[in-house]
């Protein structure tokens, strides 16, 4: 397949790029939106808003979700909020300051017109999820409340308690509910993607295995959606659901979509840290507590004393002595590396030494315990169900763990892949958030893209087809995709080896988090290509699954989700390796400041790393420049 | 600590189940109680037994996948605790800890601990939503909305969607799922247009899949989020309009 890397950004001043691109984009006529098939994979916040929003314009809709209800997906854990160029704070705020602010934190590695549109679109956002009953916090007099988060200056984020994401969810999930009682969207619940189906070079499907049953059946349609989330849990341990996975988004990588920037990983620094061997996922805590929280740890290395018997003047409170401006607001690259840092030095807390504290005492003797409660209160009692230990009395102890993934599918403007008909949208696309993402901007892009970017762009893909019927399922291509789904399933089942999908798991995330994570090398990440390979040769030849495949058999999804896993790490390697500079969440410890900061290379590396598959070979890589017309590059500062 | 688990296994929804008992040992108190069937999972893979199936996602006590009936209490011990948060340290050395699926004619077995509660998404596609299309929405400051009517509202939308409150009830009632949807809309301004026909479908819906609510309030004390009864109450009255009123001319139909 020869591969051009079209990026399609309208040309005109940033401003304008949105609306002369809507402008000249091809509509399809209200009449004739019924006659297209679109389906979209996954229900979270993009999936879910996408599917109701392209119902709601006429369109047919098949969406699909692996999990047993829509109201499921991993959006629901987002905690902190939502960011919106909205000013209701009067302190400055612009959509050219949302856009500005969201380009630096993302280290300068993202495309300034994607980002100039989230930051356009924001607004709407908390306008739509308002009128459709999302309870934002709201002042005495009634109206929204905003709070500050890492990376921004203003108070620009919206927030729902601590439950933000569990709020605007459900909103898109209700908003999907409605399409799916009124018939115009059919949902398949329990119901993962297996492949992408190509016909004459065009997206033309997928198939499907359902969960319960173990049926595998093919799906047709003019067009085909992936908002299928990030892919944190190839570390094994991280704060993303325990059955997130990069399975669509791989299977599509591998019918030639290409992957881009997957070495852009986020570790987030307030996490839970871990308390044994045996645990099974890390437990966010919102940045929002940032807000109120003093982040320290001891001056003095290996210091045993309980926290509350260190004196005020031999505790670090590190991030605001390096960066007074922004403090304990600093983005979280940032952040999570300066942790890493205080616990390299000795200074970890904690049975295990391994966190730094997050103290309240400060704010509660300030605004009372009443006050915090009411902003953190579920927060705080997750916390203490988990940890056993009261905050409202010592502090906090957190870590950074790995959380989101800026990396994904490569997409143009319109969020379609290289793939004609094939779109990404959410966490799975690579588009916005550049090398590291913004807190309260997760929410904010998957939004963007399923309520307001794609259900227009993939007017102008569908236009040319119209009175075509999509690819009938009986079509070789489709028979040929359901046994290779089924040969598969076949093979996980068939290898009876003698290590659970477990093992090799969690063996495959700590050489992940070892070289891959917070900071890389290049001995490192070579280390890492010799190892995965032959952990994943005996994964081959060694994993256990039981059961059957007509069944319900969870050890077998998750099987085929860790087979993908292994692929995706070593190209995650890869591309770091390729990186021979630090931008954001990528940090190789070879490309450093004097001060331990981030340092770019934006002559050899302000592109995107678009990776294409190659069977049985190394992929190969397609680069995207990046330009920077409206903001100036820098070197990251927030002192 | 050294447990000894008495776990539902069923094939399928027709088929017949049984307790099995398993012994879970060396647990470390830190652990979580999902985190202990994981041990067991992995031991009993190497044993060459099938695992143990039982929904769980996030871990976090915010997805809602996750319910075990833990010793006949929906949950476990633990008040306003979902199964993924509740931790061994709630146990004691020793014991012995029953675990079965939710328990509903309207949540059928799936397999082992997984049930099927797609009939909760059938009494939200029946009215469980404010009717606004993507792109018609005024400015979100436009109405102002009393902070306690914006709490209230909240406290009701916490609901996960778990089923405990179905679980617990001895009628296998969906009351405090249903009321929970309809006190979030229905205390907010914007829930005003559809307030009653909504109620109403909901209510109807709910109707055709679960018990009836005879007040055990058993469903309130195994809420994971602890929502209120109250809801139920206002849910009761709202239905009663809706039952009463000229629905054309209170401008809902």
């Amino acid at each position: 397949m020869t591969i051009t890397l079209d990026s399609k950004v309208p040309a005109g001043d940033i401003a304008e790029k949105w609306d002369n691109h809507r402008f000249s984009i091809r509509l399809v006529n209200p009449a004739n939106k019924r006659k297209y098939k679109v389906i979209v994979v996954g229900t979270g916040l993009a999936g879910a808003s996408a599917a109701a929003t392209l119902a709601e314009l006429g369109y047919e809709v098949e969406a699909f979700t692996f999990h047993d209800t829509a109201r499921r997906a991993h959006s629901i854990a987002a905690q902190g909020g939502i960011n919106a160029a909205k000013n209701y704070p009067n302190d400055g705020d612009s959509i050219h300051r949302l856009f500005y602010d969201t380009v630096k934190g993302g280290d300068y590695r993202s495309r300034e017109a994607n980002v100039y549109r989230l930051a356009q679109v924001s607004n709407e956002i908390i306008d739509q999820a308002t009128a459709q009953g999302v309870p934002f916090a709201r002042d005495y007099g009634g109206l929204l409340d905003n709070r500050s988060f890492g990376g921004a200056q203003v108070s620009r984020t919206f927030y729902a308690r601590g439950q933000t994401g569990q709020q605007l969810l459900l909103g898109a999930y209700q908003a999907l509910a409605r399409q799916v009682g009124l018939g115009t969207v059919k949902l398949h619940t329990r119901s993962e993607m297996l492949e992408v189906v190509m016909k004459d070079g065009r997206a033309a499907g997928i198939v499907t295995r359902d969960l319960t049953t173990g049926e595998v059946a093919s799906h047709s349609a003019h067009a085909v959606v992936l908002a299928t989330g990030g892919y944190s849990n190839v570390y094994y341990l991280s704060t993303n659901a325990m059955t997130c996975n990069v399975t669509a988004a791989w299977r599509a990588h591998r019918k030639g979509a290409l992957f881009a920037n997957p070495c852009y990983t986020q570790i987030h620094p307030t996490c839970i840290p871990a308390s044994d061997e045996f645990q099974s996922k890390l437990t966010l805590m919102s940045e929002s507590l940032r807000n109120d929280g003093r982040i320290w740890v001891s001056k003095t290395a290996d210091d045993t004393r309980p926290a509350t018997q260190i004196p005020e003047d031999e505790r670090d409170y590190y991030l605001e002595r390096i960066y007074p401006s922004f403090g304990n607001l600093a983005p979280r690259d940032v952040s999570s590396r300066a942790a890493m840092r205080m616990i390299e030095q000795e200074k970890g807390v904690g049975p295990l030494k391994n966190g730094v504290y997050l103290d309240f005492a400060d704010s509660i003797s300030r605004l009372g315990k009443d006050t915090i409660q009411e902003r953190y209160g579920n927060l705080f009692e997750m916390y203490q169900r988990i940890t056993d230990e009261n905050p409202y009395q010592v502090p906090m102890r957190i870590y950074p763990a790995p959380h989101y993934t800026m990396g994904g599918l490569w997409v143009d403007y319109n969020l379609m892949t290289n793939i004609p008909g094939l779109y990404s949208i959410g966490e799975a696309n690579f588009s916005d958030h550049g090398a590291n993402r913004l807190g309260a901007s997760a929410l904010m892009q998957g939004l963007a893209d399923g309520y307001f970017v794609l259900p227009y762009t993939i007017g102008d893909y569908l236009a040319d087809f119209l009175n075509t019927t999509p690819v009938p399922t009986t079509d070789p291509v489709f028979v040929e995709a359901e046994q290779a789904v089924s040969d598969h399933t076949r093979k996980l089942l068939d290898t009876k080896g003698s290590r659970s999908v477990e093992w090799f798991h969690r063996e495959l995330g700590k050489i992940m988090l070892e070289h891959c994570g917070m900071a890389r090398s290049r001995p490192g990440l070579e280390k890492a290509l010799s190892e995965i390979p032959a952990l994943r040769e005996e994964y081959d030849k060694d994993v256990r699954v039981l059961g059957e495949a007509d069944d319900l058999n969870q050890a077998l999804e998750n099987a085929g989700r860790v087979s993908d896993f292994f692929e995706l790490a070593e190209l995650m390697c890869q591309d770091a390796l390729d990186r021979e500079e630090s931008a954001g969440g990528h940090f190789r410890v070879e490309y450093q400041t004097e001060e331990g900061e981030a340092k770019r290379d934006d002559v050899n590396f302000s592109h995107v790393s678009a990776w294409e598959y190659q069977r049985g070979g190394p992929a190969t890589k397609h680069a995207e420049p990046l330009e920077f017309e409206y903001v100036k590059l820098a070197q990251r500062s927030y002192k | 600590m050294d447990l000894k688990l008495r776990v539902w296994r069923q094939g399928g929804a027709a088929g017949p189940g049984g307790f099995k008992e398993y012994d879970a040992k060396g647990i470390s108190e830190e652990a979580s109680f999902l985190e202990m069937l994981d041990i067991v999972n992995e031991e009993l893979t190497m044993a060459g037994e099938e695992p143990i199936a039982f929904d769980h996602d996030c871990r976090e006590g915010i997805c809602g996948t996750c319910g075990l009936m833990i010793n006949g209490q929906p949950h476990g011990p633990q008040q306003g605790t979902a199964t993924c948060q509740l931790h061994m340290r709630k146990f004691n050395n020793g014991d012995t800890i029953v675990i079965e699926p939710w328990r509903a004619l309207a949540f059928p077995v799936i397999k082992d601990l997984v049930v099927d509660r797609s009939a909760f998404d059938r009494i939200v596609e029946a009215g469980g939503y404010i009717s606004v299309d993507t792109g018609s929405a005024p400015d979100a400051n436009l109405t102002p909305v009393p902070k306690e009517a914006v709490d209230a509202a909240f406290d009701a939308a916490a609901c996960i969607g778990c089923g405990a409150c179905v679980a617990a009830c001895p009628n296998s009632a969906a009351q405090l799922f249903t009321a929970a949807k309809i006190g979030h809309l229905n205390l907010l301004p914007q829930g005003q247009p559809e307030r009653l026909t909504r109620t109403a479908a909901m209510v109807d819906t709910m109707e055709e899949y679960f018990g009836s609510c005879t007040n055990h309030g058993e469903c309130e004390s195994a809420c994971p989020q602890g929502i209120s009864l109250d809801y139920i109450a206002q849910m009761n009255r709202d239905y009663l309009k809706a039952q009463l009123a000229d629905l054309r001319r209170s401008g809902q139909k």
